[in-house]
């Protein structure tokens, strides 16, 4: 049996040991023993939000539009709607994980203080927080398939590849808004980031083609990773490749490294205050 | 000299303009249990931080078991069990899952801490709620839970800030009841209070501190031999007379000291004082006899109370 | 001895005190709640506006929307919704942080101030809330030209009091919550979430799957959104329906305040 000096001494001289004790798992492993214990409720009824909008659009709204041209071919607006559906739920969805989650364990129940006061280190915390985020993504993507596809709403077996597209694009958002908070300190500034994510979501293409705007507010919008993100999983969603696909995969890519960088140069500002 | 367990050398610690910790000299000794006193804002919060390697230091040297927490922090940390000011229990998991997922943030295996928990949750008076979440226990529950908690590694040194600060006079004595056990197993116990009560009973050695300045050191006899009398006779006047009354018992007694509501006079023999003053025709309309305490050594020293 | 307290004056103004607490307490969030007042109507009606309306422009024009364009279709459900979000702000997280969060209920109820002025001083500073968020979002509509001044500046008091309504309810329901882990996060998806999506915001009521519409006819946001487009565009109601709505509305911010005293005060005596 080896005592906790003995496992702390083990790395002592490794680079980066004051960043990563190399248990991330710890942190994984609570979060599912906090899963079982109380955090299930909003946890199983996280995947809810999505599929609440597929109905009400899909239904309410397609009596009133018909079918719309995806860019992919014209689809009923039901099956339109999904994939957007889908890559925003997993956005939205690492992003309260990557901010709000961090800002009230850092700030109001002092969790990762005492995370902190064991060997863990900074990197340990984050990429634990981060791992279990994009579980979650996945398990949420991987039940919204399993309810569209019952519907009709999936054209076919290669959409199964937006599962992993959705867990991509969550990684990035995910990055990023843990680099984005450990620049804030108060709520006010928090809830900035709510009133930043409304329009880049409502403006990005999940509910309609952003072709109905004019060309300069078509042209902003391609900038929105929220963008990227829902065409990445509409075109996997239709079995649809181009050079558009790449580019989407290119931007997350450089989210993701650009994210990453800025949380792990930040991370003793953010875990460590 | 025992072996040196902690060891500080003009150990500073600055926030901008601000001195927290101002160029202080300590030392730990393996197996004792040592005591930081101050009022609210001396710095004792940010020395255990630094010691805890949880924050850096300005300038100076610390070293802690033989290492600089700048450079071996996550190595250092293995040692220490931290019990911070405010209780940062995971309210997400029960008692029994909080001891266990502290354990894991060691490394430590999953056997191990299953037979640690049962050990520990005797020692904390907690079998019957090691199910009930963190939510559902009373302040002292909590605490003895965090105490436990920092116990699942079985660490070397136990740092302690303000343990029983907000506590209820039967809770802390239960408390302390524990830690005493714990100093009979050999752990080294580093603890910061404002009660002067608590740094009696718990430290062996003590520092008092003020605006990140160490004022004394020593064990408390020590230190109240050396900064006051044997006894300490405390009289009031009412508010409006003591004013009065004060220049003629400061002709009666070395030292004396006026606070707000009381007098408070040192002596060796606080009876006979008492009654040559009632001699004078001075009739105070309370008075008591009682034993120096670090109080009165803190006042001596800074000329002001603990606890305001 | 004279403390300078007017007791028989605190006890008259007592609701007024809080609300006015409420307020200075809102202005902490001055800053966004204007962008939020401002933004929320202004993202909604040009993407939801105009960009579905250009989809459902081009497949049904405006036979679906009862001969009205789709942007003035939607222009008084969203100011519905916007005012009952503002709404359920104001009551629900004053509420949990009065009891629970700070107790600061608590203190003030140990001044002459009782019960029942806390609960009616909450209710004021979310109407407060409302009536900012409600002018601001009415005079974007004005700007886009939705609407007209003359013929809708009465959907502003009607949407003010549906609001009401369902401040009223969401104070009394957040307090009968003892344990409220969750309690936000499940009344957001559960209640609010379909609430919004499923009373005839986007698109009539009764182009959804029959099974769907009862949950249109029990929220509040329905009845608010049916009379905001009777009041702002002439949309027909026949005379029972514009009495069911409105009586739908006042039953709700009676039971509402019913409860809500009850609770605050069953709290307030522990």
């Amino acid at each position: 049996m080896k005592s906790a000096v003995e496992i702390a001494e083990a790395r002592a001289n490794r680079w980066g040991h004051q960043l990563y004790a190399g248990r991330a798992r710890a942190i994984l492993e609570r979060a599912f023993i906090a899963l079982r214990s109380s955090t299930w409720v909003p946890i199983v009824t996280g995947f809810i939000e999505p599929v609440l909008y597929l109905l009400a659009f899909g239904y309410g709204m397609g009596e009133l539009i018909g079918d719309v041209d995806s860019g992919r071919g014209t689809v009923d607006y039901a099956v339109f709607i999904a994939p957007g559906l889908l890559a925003t739920s997993a956005m939205n969805g690492a992003i309260y994980d990557s901010t709000w989650n961090v800002f009230f364990k850092l700030n109001e129940s002092k969790l990762y203080k005492g995370m902190l006061a064991t060997p863990l280190g900074p990197l340990d915390v984050a990429l634990g927080e981060i791992t279990w985020a994009l579980l979650r993504g996945l398990s949420y993507a991987i039940a919204f398939l399993a309810i569209t596809a019952p519907l009709g709403l999936v054209p076919g077996v290669s959409a199964i590849l937006a599962i992993p597209a959705a867990v991509f694009i969550a990684f990035g958002f995910a990055s990023f808004g843990m680099a984005i908070t450990s620049y804030f300190k108060t709520y006010q500034q928090m809830g900035m980031i709510n009133i930043v994510l409304l329009p880049m979501f409502l403006f990005s293409g999940s509910l309609y083609p952003i072709s109905v705007y004019p060309d300069w507010l078509e042209f902003l919008i391609q900038l929105f990773p929220s963008w990227h993100g829902i065409e990445l999983v509409r075109d996997l969603w239709f079995g649809y490749w181009d050079s558009g696909t790449l580019l989407h995969l290119g931007y997350f890519c450089v989210m993701i490294v650009t994210g990453l960088y800025f949380t792990t140069r930040r991370l003793r500002n953010l875990f460590m205050r | 000299m025992p072996e040196s367990l902690i060891s500080a050398r003009g150990l500073t610690k600055k926030y901008g303009d601000f001195t927290a910790v101002d160029a202080i000299d300590f030392d730990v000794a393996k197996g004792e249990s040592f005591g930081l006193l101050g009022p609210n804002g001396a710095g004792k919060s940010t020395t255990m931080r630094i010691i805890a390697a949880t924050s850096q230091r300005s300038s100076g040297t610390i070293s802690i078991l033989g290492r600089d927490p700048e450079e071996h922090g996550p190595q250092i940390r293995a040692h220490l069990g931290v019990v911070p000011q405010q209780d940062n229990l995971d309210g997400e998991l029960t008692v029994s899952e909080n001891l266990f997922i502290y354990g894991r943030y060691f490394g430590l295996s999953k056997k191990f801490i299953r037979n640690k928990i049962e050990e520990l949750l005797d020692f904390a008076q907690l079998q019957d709620k090691r199910d009930a979440k963190v939510e559902a226990l009373s302040g002292g529950m909590k605490r003895r839970l965090t105490i436990a908690r920092a116990l699942v590694s079985e660490p070397d040194i136990l740092m302690l800030d303000e343990p029983t600060t907000g506590l209820d006079p039967q809770a802390r004595h239960i408390l302390w009841d524990r830690l005493f056990r714990l100093k009979e197993t050999g752990v080294t116990l580093v603890i910061t209070t404002h009660f002067m009560d608590e740094a009696e009973q718990l430290c062996d050695r003590l520092v008092v501190m003020d605006k990140g300045k160490i004022m004394a050191e020593g064990s408390p006899l020590e230190l109240i031999k050396q900064y006051s009398t044997k006894e300490v006779l405390e009289v009031r006047f009412g508010s409006d007379r003591n004013k009065e009354v004060a220049p003629i018992l400061r002709e009666m007694c070395s030292r004396i000291e006026e606070l707000p509501d009381r007098i408070l006079m040192y002596v060796e023999d606080g009876e006979a004082l008492l009654e040559a003053i009632t001699a004078k025709k001075l009739h105070p309309t309370t008075s008591l006899v009682r034993r120096s305490s670090l109080e009165d050594v803190f006042l001596r020293l800074t000329g002001r109370s603990l606890i305001e | 001895m004279n403390s300078g307290i007017d007791v028989a004056k605190v006890r008259a103004r007592g609701a007024a005190y809080v609300a006015e607490a409420r307020i200075a307490q809102m202005m902490k969030w001055k800053g966004i709640i204007a962008i939020v007042a401002i933004g929320n109507p202004l993202f909604y009606l040009v993407a939801i506006g105009i960009g579905i309306g250009v989809l459902v422009n081009e497949n049904s024009g405006t036979s679906g929307t009862g001969g009205v364009e789709y942007i003035t279709f939607i222009a008084p459900a969203l100011l519905a919704s916007a005012a009952l979000t503002g709404a359920l702000d104001e009551a629900m997280f004053p509420v949990m942080e009065g009891f629970k969060w700070r107790k600061l209920f608590y203190a003030i109820n140990s001044t002459p101030i009782n019960p029942g002025q806390i609960v009616l001083g909450v209710f004021i500073g979310a109407i407060a809330r409302v009536v900012f968020t409600v002018v601001c979002y009415w005079a974007l509509l004005i700007a886009f030209g939705v609407v007209t001044v003359s013929q809708s500046w009465d959907v502003i008091p009607v949407t003010i009091f549906a609001a009401g309504a369902f401040a009223a309810v969401i104070m009394g329901v957040t307090a009968s919550v003892k344990n409220e882990d969750y309690f936000m996060t499940v009344l957001n998806r559960m209640i609010i979430m379909p609430m919004f999506l499923f009373s005839g915001t986007f698109f009539p009521l009764s182009t959804m799957p029959i099974f769907l519409q009862p949950i249109g006819w029990i929220s509040p946001l329905w009845h608010a959104t049916e009379l905001g487009r009777y009041f702002s565009y002439g949309y027909s109601i026949s005379g029972i329906m514009l009495l069911v709505h409105f009586s739908y509305l006042i039953v709700m911010m009676i039971i509402g305040f019913k409860l809500a005293n009850k609770k605050f005060a069953e709290r307030l005596a522990k």
